[in-house]
């Protein structure tokens, strides 16, 4: 079995007003419990905006605290699970699934070990 | 070509296949593959040539493979060990070949892969040609495709890209993406009348249709490939330039090779399942038809561009039905058909759009076409044939 982790990639910006995220995150809660009783959740959570995150680099003997995400960009890591599957091929299916729910990219991603 | 050479071309997909199921892992079945060649060029000359040499091959590779894996997995490799556990569990026959290259073939064109990547895989693993001649076949530095490749395998390998033919459910798009990479390995050796490519894609084609006999579309392909090839020899002048399918002396048609498509095309119509290779491949065999360009049904040829419209309803398409229609019912019709499609930059469209406006006499708007034509091409003798036509509009 491999682990992999599906990246939920979302634009920069306001997040869709309510009438359009209650219905799908309804939908994201069915599929992380179809995902539970299937036994391929392993792990997963969404993530405050990159307004909230900070940036520490170690260099010259200290590390340097800075405000904001780690790269600018056009989209950001909006949230993430981690499932353990057999193939990419049943990993892939699970990505479909959530690409469908949430209605943005997903990464698929192999984890080491 | 030598018998060690004649066995390496026929069997290497088919050996790299067998242990790729028996070690689970691409390199491991390479190398021992590499070995057991390497060894028989070495020992067929004075033991000759075995009975079975695909056996002896695959059997020699499996022995080199194991002795090297023990090696090196005492000295803490947990990669060797991996493929050593896995060639414990794996049955030592050498039996159900075919089924093992088909999952080959699926692993190597497996929608995750850069379509280049499908492509390079594809010739390295089953058509068993070398780092060096992918590379050169492609106009590619080594170095290049020699990492295209290792970063293709690392990927199979770390994400685990299964190695096995696809559940029903996905299998008319995972075929439809083997039958892609071929075809694009056929155009790309057509596009720039690299012989060795479009030889390279029939014999692929061939492996296609031999794995999966009952899917038309395999067929439709090799059909389609076999067609065009016919028409190889006539293509060009005798100075590279190209010659237009109405211009070919079609007395050096390659009969053997149009006969064969032929005959497919007549089974896929019998089969009635058709697809966008099957009908390509049928417009194809009207055009073998014909003794003359003058002979051509176009009738016909327009009928089955209807159907492949229906089927692959892209601007291309309709494009290529536009050029049919102007032999039925005139340049004028044939113009208004492409006014709307959205493929400037495309170099085909504005060569059409150039030869229709000059046959309604529009020379100046021609002359646009061909500037265009001339520009968006990257084939000197495209360029050079556009050229000409542009000089002569003066």
């Amino acid at each position: 079995m491999t682990r992999y982790l599906m990246s939920i990639y979302q634009p920069d910006g306001d997040p869709p007003p309510d009438e359009v995220l209650a219905p799908l995150m309804r939908e994201l809660d069915r599929l992380n419990d179809e995902m539970r009783a299937a036994g391929v959740w392993v792990f997963g959570a969404g993530l405050h905006p990159p307004g909230t995150a900070t940036v520490l680099r170690a260099a010259g003997g200290e590390v340097l605290t800075t405000d904001g995400p780690f790269a600018e960009g056009k989209e950001h890591l909006g949230g993430f699970t981690v499932i353990e599957a057999a193939d990419l091929d049943e990993a892939l299916d699970w990505g479909r699934r959530l690409a469908e729910v949430v209605t943005l990219p997903i990464e698929v991603r192999p984890l080491h070990g | 070509m030598g018998e060690v050479e004649r066995v390496f071309r026929a069997e290497h997909g088919r050996a790299v296949a067998v242990l790729v199921r028996v070690f689970g892992d691409i390199d491991v079945a390479e190398e021992a593959v590499q070995d057991a060649f390497a060894e028989a060029v070495r020992r067929w000359p004075d033991s000759g040539t075995p009975p079975s040499p695909a056996g002896w091959i695959v059997t020699t590779a499996r022995n080199r493979a194991i002795d090297r894996l023990r090696r090196e997995s005492s000295r803490a490799g947990r990669h060797a060990e991996a493929a050593l556990l896995h060639a414990a569990g794996e049955p030592a026959e050498e039996g159900a070949v075919p089924d093992d290259r088909l999952r080959l073939v699926f692993t190597c064109c497996h929608p995750a892969l850069a379509p280049a990547a499908r492509v390079a895989l594809t010739l390295r693993l089953l058509g068993g040609l070398t780092t060096a001649e992918i590379a050169r076949a492609f106009l590619v530095p080594e170095p290049t495709m020699a990492q295209r490749l290792v970063r293709a395998k690392g990927k199979i390998r770390a994400a685990r890209i299964p190695y096995r033919v696809p559940r029903e459910a996905d299998l008319p798009d995972r075929v439809r993406a083997v039958l892609a990479v071929v075809y694009l390995i056929f155009t790309e050796g057509h596009g720039a009348i690299r012989a060795d490519l479009c030889t390279e894609a029939i014999r692929l084609g061939r492996l296609l249709v031999s794995l999966m006999p009952d899917e038309p579309e395999a067929w439709g392909l090799l059909a389609l490939m076999l067609l065009t090839e016919s028409r190889r020899a006539t293509r060009t002048g005798p100075d590279g330039e190209l010659v237009l399918l109405a211009d070919q002396d079609r007395g050096r048609w390659d009969r053997r090779l149009i006969a064969e498509g032929q005959a497919i095309v007549r089974e896929c119509l019998r089969r009635d399942r058709p697809g966008p290779y099957q009908v390509q491949a049928a417009i194809s065999a009207v055009h073998s038809d014909a003794r003359t360009a003058g002979d051509t049904d176009w009738g016909q040829i327009v009928q089955l561009y209807d159907q492949l419209l229906a089927l692959t309803p892209t601007p291309v398409v309709a494009l290529h039905r536009a050029v049919a229609v102007a032999e039925v019912s005139g340049p004028a019709a044939a113009l208004d058909l492409t006014d709307d499609l959205d493929l400037a930059g495309h170099h085909p469209y504005h060569a059409v759009r150039a030869d229709l406006l000059r046959r309604l006499g529009r020379a100046r708007e021609a002359a646009d076409e061909y500037v265009a034509a001339i520009a968006t091409t990257t084939n000197p003798a495209e360029k050079e044939f556009f050229a000409a036509r542009l000089a002569g509009l003066r």
